[in-house]
């Protein structure tokens, strides 16, 4: 009976709390070798029948000629190809759970003005949505509070760990600013009689006084004591000197003109997040060094006119006019775990594959600041690495077998694995 | 005064030819009555747009016309006005208005799903069970003269007006009333003159209807029930909403649809029930022309053109559609186009921004082509015909009402006067200053000291005249029909000029004056002879060319001449996906012939076919979307929690991009579901997506009908919950309730067929009465009989088995589980229940009840027997639902030819059209995509869609058709951008926002411009 009770609670403990019993890998001390590879550096390069030498989490050799340290481990990837661990820019993992449950949201403050709010310290490391991008390949995400307009501060998580200070891979990197659409309203469902708002005006007027605030914050921070702090203030210091990203979500021309116009005059390191119309200013963009994050490339074209496929063929406009851009996945649906796919779509249309890698790998870790450790398989960086039974940007080869953070060996296990296995057993598809 | 008129009135009406009569109203102070005897001479009269009468008399009496006609003999006792130079014309018929009506209360904003359900009527009285229905609202009651109104339109030149409340579904009965300014009692001509409905439910804050579906299901039970009404039901006790329903049948029917679409869904509910309504339209009925006609229906049209916008900021321009830049452009041709193909159709003034636009706008159709005849019969004859007044109203034979208009020239002509306007024989001045205005040369004495001195004086306008004696030069010239003043020099010497100041006596002129001296003398001036008539085309822009009409309206619609047509196909050497047992077929052909696949094999040969080459190419059978919400004008009818009655089938909208962006994605069958706002919710429509067709012709021909049916978190309305407390109101709250909501609906159409059972056994008995029609219950009743399929939106076990459990005990079958992400936990219950599956590849954690949803959900199922699909229930995603297969093979292992069986044949069976379309086989529908690549890969792409033999989208044309979008798209913005310069009225630029239908489930990357309508 008590057997029966440890039987009934264990099997419990698995269907209920699934993925509980998948751990984070400790530290990784000595040497792995990755040996026959097709190694897609991250840069654009191939490398064929290469290896890769992990020591002590970094990446201590990569070539087709690389000396192997004694005692290594070694890892044949013979037939595969190994990629850096992808990265996703604009994730809200960790911050919500179940979308359409709001007591498991924590992803927006009130209010507008919340420069001062940080998404890292809500970031819950146990998500079940984790697990099932890593097992994609996406390895590092920044994750990052929504908002009506300053939203707050971004911080990278690296995908394998027991809280978020754990998680923490390069904290408040970026503050994130929705800017409001400045468009007419449509004409329908107004209230009748009433007179309407003009929100072009309102969404101007909400953005000087955006500017007011940036300019009242430096000459904040030029003044040598003597004031009360300000916490909003304070949060914006790291903007000025550029340690600091200012994340502008931004689609129409006319919203990312202002995001540019916080270069001229702020001199910001301005990033737009979304820009589906980044395609018709691309020489704009590239001029004022400001770089895009594609945050939905499976979207519909904005207009009937557009090219059916204008959303997956933005990125190839960008490549072209050398905008450093990265591409993202925001499904909400999917939850991000298609971004391979979302790159896949823009080497379909444009891109070459290597281009197409390096928006979700290299340019990722550039845009978010953390290329000098991550995006790339490059001596001297994280072993942050994928290993593909095929072509991971495409579905029906993308099948990831092992994947290492910091050079960690990390379980590829889910919750849908585990759903997966443990109706196998209901139905008796495989012998247990 | 008015009593007095009044009394008269009421004499012409009731005894024409006596010279006293009675009325109840009392006479005050002293009787004036008078006869209203007038005869108008040596006009030009427009009896009607067929007979022009010139040098012509009227002769009008107590309110009517007496004689229109040359050589009529002036009667004595007539006041003679002389007319000569001048137009008389019947005055103008509106039956769209809304004159006189009491305003109708507005609702406070739209539709909002999180708000608290009306589920009843809140409209107090013995009246049926819903708000929209007001069938007993007679206008005539309510009708209130507002004379400041009343002279705004008569001043445009109307006279008559059918006038009802416009507020609700059925909107009650219209009534013909005069714009003269008396007592209602006489200017009302008919009482219960018309019946009205709409699209719309206007004051009715009760939730249902909330979408077209509803409106016209709405309507449909209430004919029905209208029927059975008649016989007095005991169970109904006294319904007043239906008897008027009723009682208005007899009337002339007028149905407000505003859309050319819309045209044709409130035609096919007259058919049904042998109305034929008159439709008051929307103004783009030219974008569907034969489909219009088709209708048979006498039209009401609007002169409410768009304006241009202002698109000179490129920033603004970019977000406004080129569909609505071509109907800024081509909707002044709407008239013309009626016109020309002989729909008949009146004009009515609602809808104009100004009713002082009606003119100009009137003026602008003619340049497009619309005739000066079709112009007065859609303001006279037509409307007065199509509400049965015509032997009142509409034209000046003897007899009708003397409602005229006398005008300085030909009416439609630009520079035309009206000067008055009469209305039952009652004078209404509109430019009466002007009537003495005539226009020519006048003989000017100046009899001046040293003797008289003559000019001739050439009088223009009441602000401009020429003195013509040695010199001709123009002097400041005032005239108002009643004084004149003219100060000239004739030799243009300042310092010898002339100050006249004259009174005006009909053609003649006289007063007095002085010259520069100070010197007095007396002038007259008298008419001499007509000024030269200018042609007033002369003066007309040039129209410029136009853009052509596409089918559909929208961008990468086809003119035309261009349209893609059946054609014999054949597809060389290519990697054949026949979903057959022969499986994938390498270096094989595709024949298709007459709309059907002819052959697949090896070497077919096909003489005069278009070639495709499929070297390197893989060619499968079209991609069946399962669960799809494109294409309709509404989906979600979801006032109340079961809506059996409603039917996507009613309002399919062919003017979708969509269709077109998911042909590109190799689509060429998608399953329109009612969406997910109650348990029962509505009849579904298989569609093809044959791009350019009409709403018919778009529907998927010998489909057996199927319905959707919904539970879990949409149907208790879990996203109307704030904080941990629920707002929701309706009926279920709870999955437990859902149940519930299911036995007790079947219940009810067990009932309700057993009714219909014992009704026809014994229908030949006496007193045997037929049950009450349910459209609702008819549905159900199908479904008892296996006649209709249900398609069931379905996520946790819980209610998955439970549905199936009512199902068993009801006696009925589940066709298809739609979206079930937790099938895989019940797969073996599904499989006994013999339910098909048509599941997400991957989605998760957006709500509550996908907590447990995995990407192993769909082999999982396959592999426990199931048929399974894949479907989209979104527009982006159903583009690649190609690559929703290839992740069944990456996640569950399954082998590539079933995972894309499970967008193509497991749809088309769980669809039961498997006889016609999924796969490639001689005999079946010929619907094939041609891909550049393995059809799983994310490097595919649809080359060429085809649907029925017809290639649809071709990869290669789109890029043909996309320079022609931009092309056309430049041409309007500069037209609009010249318009805006030449100082045209320009509006702000509004973006082409777009309205889609979701099954208010979860969220869209549809794009910055789309409404997400989770109605």
């Amino acid at each position: 009976m008590k057997k029966l009770i440890l039987y009934i609670l264990l099997f419990t403990a698995i269907a209920v709390d699934a993925q509980e019993n998948v751990y984070p890998t400790p530290k990784q001390e000595g040497s792995i070798v990755i040996t026959n590879a097709t190694v897609h550096v991250g840069n654009g390069q191939v490398l064929n029948n290469a290896s890769i030498v992990i020591t002590n989490g970094k990446i201590a050799a990569v070539g087709t000629s690389v000396t192997i340290p004694a005692g290594a481990s070694q890892v044949n990837a013979q037939g595969k190809h190994v990629y850096p661990g992808l990265i996703s820019t604009v994730s809200n993992l960790g911050l919500v759970e179940i979308g359409a449950v709001r007591a498991s949201n924590d992803v927006q403050e009130m209010g507008d003005m919340n420069p001062n709010i940080r998404a890292i310290v809500a970031y819950n490391s146990d998500s079940k949505v984790i697990n099932t991008l890593r097992s994609n390949g996406i390895l590092i995400s920044n994750i990052v509070p929504q908002g009506s307009f300053v939203a707050g501060q971004s911080s990278v998580v690296q995908m394998d760990a027991w809280d978020w200070e754990d998680a923490a891979y390069k904290k408040d990197g970026g503050l994130h600013v929705y800017l409001p659409l400045l468009m007419a309203r449509p004409r329908f469902g107004g209230a009748a009689g009433r007179p309407e708002t003009d929100p072009v005006k309102e969404g101007l007027e909400k953005i000087d006084g955006l500017k007011s605030f940036f300019r009242e914050a430096k000459a904040y921070h030029a003044e040598t004591g003597g004031r009360s702090t300000n916490l909003m203030f304070e949060s914006v210091k790291n903007l000025y000197d550029k340690k600091q990203k200012l994340y502008v979500h931004a689609n129409t021309v006319k919203q990312m003109l202002i995001a540019l116009d916080f270069v001229k005059e702020f001199g910001f390191d301005v990033v737009i997040v979304g820009g589906s119309d980044s395609w018709q200013i691309a020489d704009l963009l590239k001029q004022n060094s400001v770089s895009v994050i594609l945050s939905q490339m499976h979207s519909l074209p904005t207009l009937p006119d557009d090219d059916v496929d204008q959303p997956y063929k933005t990125a190839a406009a960008l490549q072209k006019a050398g905008v450093v851009y990265c591409i993202s996945d925001n499904d909400a649906q999917t939850r991000g775990r298609n971004l391979a796919f979302n790159a896949g779509t823009a080497a379909n249309y444009g891109l070459t594959k290597e281009q197409a890698l390096q928006a979700i790998t290299l340019n990722a870790a550039r845009i978010l600041g953390i290329d000098d450790k991550a995006g790339s398989i490059e001596v001297g960086k994280d072993a942050n690495i994928v290993i593909s039974e095929g072509d991971i940007l495409d579905m029906r080869t993308s099948i990831v077998t092992d994947a290492y953070i910091q050079g960690r060996k990390i379980d590829l296990d889910n919750k849908h694995k585990q759903l997966n296995e443990r109706y196998q057993h209901k139905y008796k598809l495989k012998d247990f | 005064m008015c009593k007095a008129k009044c009394f008269i009135l009421a004499f012409v009406v009731l005894m024409t030819g006596k010279l006293w009569s009675q009325t109840t109203f009392p006479v005050y102070g002293i009787a004036d009555e008078r006869s209203r005897h007038y005869a108008f001479t040596n006009a030009t009269i427009v009896k009607d747009a067929q007979t022009v009468l010139k040098n012509a008399t009227l002769v009008i009496r107590d309110g009517k016309v007496v004689a229109a006609g040359n050589n009529i003999a002036l009667p004595s006792g007539a006041v003679v006005i002389d007319c000569k130079g001048k137009y008389i014309y019947p005055s103008f018929i509106d039956i769209y208005s809304d004159y006189g009506m009491p305003a109708p209360q507005q609702r406070q904003g739209g539709f909002d799903f999180f708000a608290r359900a009306q589920l009843t009527t809140n409209t107090k009285g013995a009246y049926g069970w819903n708000q929209a229905v007001k069938s007993e609202v007679d206008a005539y009651r309510v009708f209130a003269a507002d004379e400041a109104k009343a002279k705004a339109i008569r001043d445009l030149g109307f006279g008559t007006v059918l006038t009802h409340l416009k507020d609700g579904v059925a909107r009650g009965t219209g009534t013909v009333v005069t714009l003269a300014n008396d007592k209602e009692n006489f200017t009302m001509l008919r009482d219960r003159a018309s019946a009205h409905y709409s699209f719309s439910k206007g004051s009715s804050t009760q939730s249902y209807p909330n979408s077209m579906m509803g409106y016209i299901a709405l309507l449909r039970q209430t004919f029905l029930d209208a029927q059975w009404y008649k016989n007095k039901p005991a169970t109904e006790g006294i319904n007043l909403s239906l008897q008027a329903w009723l009682d208005n049948q007899s009337l002339p029917q007028i149905f407000e649809a505003g859309d050319k679409w819309n045209n044709l869904r409130a035609d096919r509910v007259g058919d049904e029930f042998g109305v034929q309504y008159i439709i008051k339209g929307g103004g783009n009925e030219y974008q569907r022309i034969k489909e219009t006609k088709a209708t048979n229906a006498t039209f009401i049209l609007t002169l409410n053109f768009p304006q241009a916008m202002d698109v000179e900021d490129p920033n603004d321009a970019r977000f406004v559609a080129l569909n609505d830049m071509k109907h800024w452009e081509l909707a002044p041709t709407n008239l013309a186009a009626m016109e020309k193909a002989g729909v008949p159709f009146c004009l009515t003034l609602s809808d104009l921004r100004d009713p002082k636009q009606f003119w100009s706008n009137l003026r602008m159709a003619m340049q497009h082509g619309l005739s000066e005849t079709a112009a007065m019969n859609a303001l006279t004859r037509i409307p007065a015909t199509a509400i049965g007044v015509y032997d009142k109203v509409g034209s000046l034979d003897a007899g009708k009402m003397a409602n005229f208009i006398i005008t300085s020239g030909p009416v439609f002509d630009e520079k035309t006067i009206i000067y008055q306007n009469w209305v039952q024989g009652y004078k209404y001045s509109v430019k009466d200053d002007l009537f003495n205005e005539m226009k020519g040369n006048y003989n000017l004495v100046l009899n001046l000291p040293s003797g008289p001195v003559n000019y001739v004086l050439d009088f223009k306008s009441s602000t401009a005249a020429n003195l013509i004696g040695k010199d001709t030069v123009a002097s400041k010239f005032y005239f108002d029909g009643r004084q004149v003043r003219i100060n000239v020099a004739p030799e243009r010497r300042p310092e010898n000029n002339y100050r006249l100041s004259g009174l005006v006596s009909g053609n003649s002129w006289s007063g007095y004056g002085e010259d520069s001296a100070g010197t007095r003398f007396t002038w007259t001036a008298n008419y001499g002879s007509e000024a030269p008539v200018r042609s007033d085309s002369a003066r007309r822009r040039p129209m410029g060319s136009l853009g052509k009409i596409t089918y559909p309206f929208l961008p990468f619609g086809y003119d035309e001449t261009a349209m893609p047509k059946q054609e014999a196909i054949l597809i060389r050497n290519a990697t054949v996906w026949t979903n057959e047992t022969d499986g994938i077929l390498q270096n094989t052909d595709v024949l298709i012939r007459n709309g059907k696949i002819a052959g697949v094999g090896k070497n077919l040969n096909a003489s005069g076919a278009r070639v495709i080459d499929g070297t390197g190419k893989h060619v499968t059978p079209g991609i069946i979307d399962e669960h799809s919400h494109i294409a309709a004008a509404s989906i979600n009818e979801g006032g109340q929690s079961v809506t059996a009655e409603v039917r996507i089938a009613d309002n399919l909208n062919p003017d979708d991009i969509n269709i077109y962006r998911q042909l590109s994605g190799g689509v060429t069958t998608s399953h329109i579901l009612h969406g997910s706002a109650n348990t029962i919710g509505g009849q579904t429509q298989l569609i093809k997506l044959r791009w350019g067709a009409n709403d018919e012709e778009l529907k998927f021909r010998g489909w057996p009908g199927q319905i959707k049916f919904a539970l879990g978190e949409n149907v208790k309305r879990s996203p109307s919950a704030i904080g941990n407390s629920s707002n929701n109101n309706r009926y279920p709250d709870t999955r437990m309730g859902v149940e519930q909501v299911l036995v007790d609906a079947f219940t009810r159409a067990k009932a309700y067929q057993k009714a219909w059972k014992d009704y026809e056994g014994n229908k030949n008995k006496k007193g045997s009465v037929p049950p009450r029609r349910d459209l609702e219950l008819d549905a159900l009743v199908e479904i008892l009989n296996g006649e209709r399929h249900i398609t069931c939106h379905s996520y946790v076990q819980s209610e998955i088995t439970s549905a199936i459990r009512v199902a068993d005990m009801m006696g009925y079958k589940i066709n298809t589980l739609t979206h079930i992400l937790e099938g895989y936990k019940v797969a073996d219950k599904m499989k006994d229940h013999g339910a098909n599956a048509s599941t997400f590849s991957d989605w998760w954690a957006y709500k509550m009840e996908v907590q447990d949803a995995i990407p192993y959900n769909a082999a999982i199922m396959h592999r426990m027997g199931l048929n399974v699909a894949l479907n989209s229930d979104d527009a982006e995603m159903a583009r690649r639902l190609n690559q929703e297969a290839a992740k069944v093979v990456k996640y569950g292992g399954l082998s590539e030819e079933e995972a894309f069986k499970m967008v193509t044949l497991n749809a088309a069976k769980m669809l039961r059209v498997d006889d016609k379309v999924g796969s490639l086989k001689a005999g079946k529908d010929g619907d094939v995509v041609v891909w550049s690549e393995h059809p799983l890969s994310i490097y595919a792409k649809a080359l060429y869609t085809i649907v029925d033999g017809i290639v649809y989208f071709d990869r290669q044309k789109d890029e043909q058709l996309q320079l022609l979008v931009d092309s056309e798209r430049n041409r309007l913005v500069k037209k609009m951008v010249g318009e805006k310069r030449s100082g045209a009225p320009t509006q702000a630029a509004i973006p082409s926002y777009q309205v889609m239908h979701s099954c208010f489930d979860h969220q869209h990357s549809h794009g910055l411009l789309t409404i997400d309508l989770e109605d």
